[in-house]
């Protein structure tokens, strides 16, 4: 409290003055005793010691102002010379100090220490455990919620007059439609990029031409569906957690509950039917437009000209290479998709885990990706394809 | 309360809004408001919703700056305040959000501890100390210090909140509808917290609020927000203000019950009591 009402800003860092009076030591204090001055004022304190003092008086009358948490100070200090044997007065005259006292004396007498920490080994153990434990959770829980969308989309596809149409057409129009641009471009660049590392290779055995082999397996097989699913996810799959996720946060989850309306049909179904409709769609596109930018770069780089670029595809892949790739996409709408929704599901009451979630359900759908494909190859390498 | 019965008169107000005017695109929220908060009451501001009462609140403590007029804390203005004098004028008031605004990442006690970290060089030892107090003041069991956020619940994030702005022991204490969402058992409760730590650190306060019966059990003035301006007045002279509004506000079926309620109750509990 600036008590005297001045202008808020002027401190005085308080001062003690201190007198012996035979075995008594008094100490009259002045200036500010407020929070913002305490740090100098208990140094001034500091510097008087007790001098063998049995008892001191302390005198607040010259104090200029004093708020609770100077009171605090002085009550701590009064303890601390009481525990070692001494005795401490503390003369408050003002009727407005002495409630100061009174509501610094709430505090309490044990402070709560915070909960201790186990050793470092312990600790990493500890978390070692609760993480595998946790993954382990994680898993079982997404294996339920991918049982539970089959189930529903199941029922979807045997009593199509209950998919909700519109929702599903405007989830396949943000997925998949809004993702043509950058999908576009950067199978294009990919394009681009691999016929100019494969053409640098190739050309010391004077195999140019086969940059064409190349890039058309490159794209058709792997790469297309591969960065289709890498935009996806990071687009649609994140888009995904953090509107369902804010929704968990807004009750409209429950709220949809309550109304009988299964959150998995009104809300999941449709992402996830819509991605696995219009990834198929996004990948061929995506291939089309990486051969492209091969076939540019090969014309730049390698004088290979479009016509001739066209009669070495012909030869290099047929349809089964592109059916390959293909065949990849509608799994990995269903991972990206299931995954997002599963990780929205999973947001608890509070802003902040919304942010989490979102990047846990991006980290989670390309891994899965990914390792769903590298199983794939080892699969159609052994069976042929 | 101090300040009160100063001798010369001198900052005998802890606010002075002078022909504040307040504009939204075309939308006038305040048009020629005054206001004036004494030292040491405690003020309630009321008005019906989009009156502008928060937007009043954000004013005075500089969060938002107003189209025209004078906004005075503590004899400084606020409008023109800069740099350090600024900086130190927020240490002479705590603001408590609606929801407390609690960081979410810190735990109450590290909380309570930001603004006496950033504000102050008092030692760890001192400042754990005053950590401890301000949660008792608040009215917290001392356990919460080291939960999160997100662990408490609602009228715990308030006394949490109310901890935090209480930490640099300010002059003046500015309440976003203190018991919104909280029950009337606790709402109650909150409202003799707020009366009980006004009178035994000397606050000011200013609560907008939308609870008659906080109203009735602690305010010593009202300002309603009406016709974009104030009408400030005690609860008696307030109830016989003819305006419509303020006459169905203080005299509808709530109003009235608040009144009677205050009236069975007039005697708010101490602190001891409230405890227990």
């Amino acid at each position: 409290m600036v008590r005297d009402g001045e202008q808020a800003g002027t401190i005085e860092p308080g001062s003690v003055a201190a007198r012996r009076d035979g075995d008594v030591l008094m100490l009259a204090l002045s200036g500010d005793w407020s929070t913002e001055a305490l740090a100098d004022a208990s140094a001034a304190l500091d510097r008087i010691g007790p001098e063998g003092a049995r008892s001191v008086v302390v005198d607040l009358q010259g104090v200029k102002s004093l708020d609770t948490n100077g009171a605090l100070f002085l009550l701590h200090k009064r303890q601390a010379f009481e525990a070692g044997g001494g005795q401490v007065e503390i003369e408050v005259a003002d009727p407005h100090y002495r409630t100061l006292f009174e509501a610094a004396a709430r505090s309490p007498d044990v402070r709560t220490e915070p909960p201790r920490r186990p050793n470092a080994l312990i600790g990493l153990l500890a978390r070692t455990g609760r993480h595998a434990v946790g993954f382990a959770a994680t898993g079982r829980d997404l294996l339920s919620f991918l049982g539970a969308v089959t189930v529903a989309l199941l029922g979807a596809v045997l009593r199509p007059w209950r998919i909700r149409w519109k929702a599903l057409i405007a989830q396949m129009e943000h997925t998949g439609l809004h993702a043509v641009p950058i999908v576009g471009l950067l199978s294009f660049l990919i394009g681009i990029v691999l016929a100019y590392q494969s053409s640098d290779q190739l050309a010391r055995f004077g195999a140019q031409i086969y940059t064409v082999n190349i890039v058309a397996v490159g794209i058709l097989r792997e790469m297309g569906v591969l960065i289709t699913a890498i935009i996806v996810a990071g687009r649609s799959g994140s888009a995904f957690t953090a509107q369902i996720g804010t929704m968990k946060v807004n009750q409209e989850i429950d709220a949809l509950d309550t109304l009988g309306m299964s959150p998995v049909d009104v809300l999941v179904v449709p992402r996830v039917l819509g991605l696995i409709l219009v990834m198929p769609l996004l990948t061929f596109y995506a291939n089309i437009m990486g051969i492209l930018g091969g076939a540019v770069m090969s014309m730049m780089a390698l004088d290979i000209g479009f016509a001739q670029f066209l009669t070495q595809l012909q030869g290099a892949v047929d349809a089964s290479a592109l059916f390959v790739g293909l065949v990849k996409a509608p799994l990995f709408a269903g991972i990206i998709g299931v995954v997002g929704c599963f990780e929205g599901m999973q947001v608890s009451q509070s802003a902040e885990s919304v942010g989490q979630r979102t990047t846990r359900s991006v980290v989670e759908s390309i891994f899965l990706v990914i390792v769903v494909d590298a199983m794939l190859s080892i699969l159609f390498s052994v069976i042929g394809v | 309360m101090s300040g009160m019965d100063r001798p010369d008169g001198r900052g005998d107000y802890a606010i002075r809004v002078r022909g504040l005017r307040t504009q939204f695109g075309s939308a006038v929220i305040h048009d020629g408001l005054d206001l004036d908060v004494r030292r040491g009451e405690v003020l309630g501001v009321v008005g019906g919703s989009g009156t502008g009462k928060s937007v009043l609140l954000k004013e005075i403590i500089g969060l938002i700056d107003p189209a025209a007029g004078e906004v005075e804390v503590l004899g400084l203005d606020v409008r023109t305040l800069q740099g350090e004098a600024a900086r130190r004028l927020r240490r002479h008031w705590g603001v408590l959000f609606q929801d407390g605004a609690l960081f979410s990442s810190l735990t109450v006690a590290e909380n309570i501890e930001v603004p006496l970290k950033e504000h102050t060089r008092i030692g760890a030892d001192l400042r754990a100390d005053i950590v401890a107090l301000k949660i008792a003041l608040a009215g917290l069991p001392p356990d919460a210090a080291h939960k999160y956020p997100a662990e408490l619940s609602g009228g715990m994030k308030k006394r949490a909140g109310l901890a935090r702005a209480l930490a640099l022991d300010p002059d003046l204490l500015f309440l976003d509808e203190p018991t919104a969402g909280l029950d009337p058992i606790g709402a109650s409760k909150f409202d003799a917290l707020i009366g009980d730590l006004q009178r035994s650190l000397g606050l000011t306060v200013v609560m907008v609020t939308h609870d008659l019966d906080s109203l009735y059990a602690i305010c010593d003035r009202i300002a309603v927000l009406i016709d974009k301006r104030t009408r400030v007045g005690t609860l008696a002279e307030l109830e016989r203000d003819d305006h419509p509004w303020i006459k169905e506000y203080f005299r509808g079926p709530r109003g009235r019950a608040a009144a009677m309620a205050a009236q069975a109750d007039s005697r708010i509990p101490t602190f001891a009591e409230e405890a227990n």
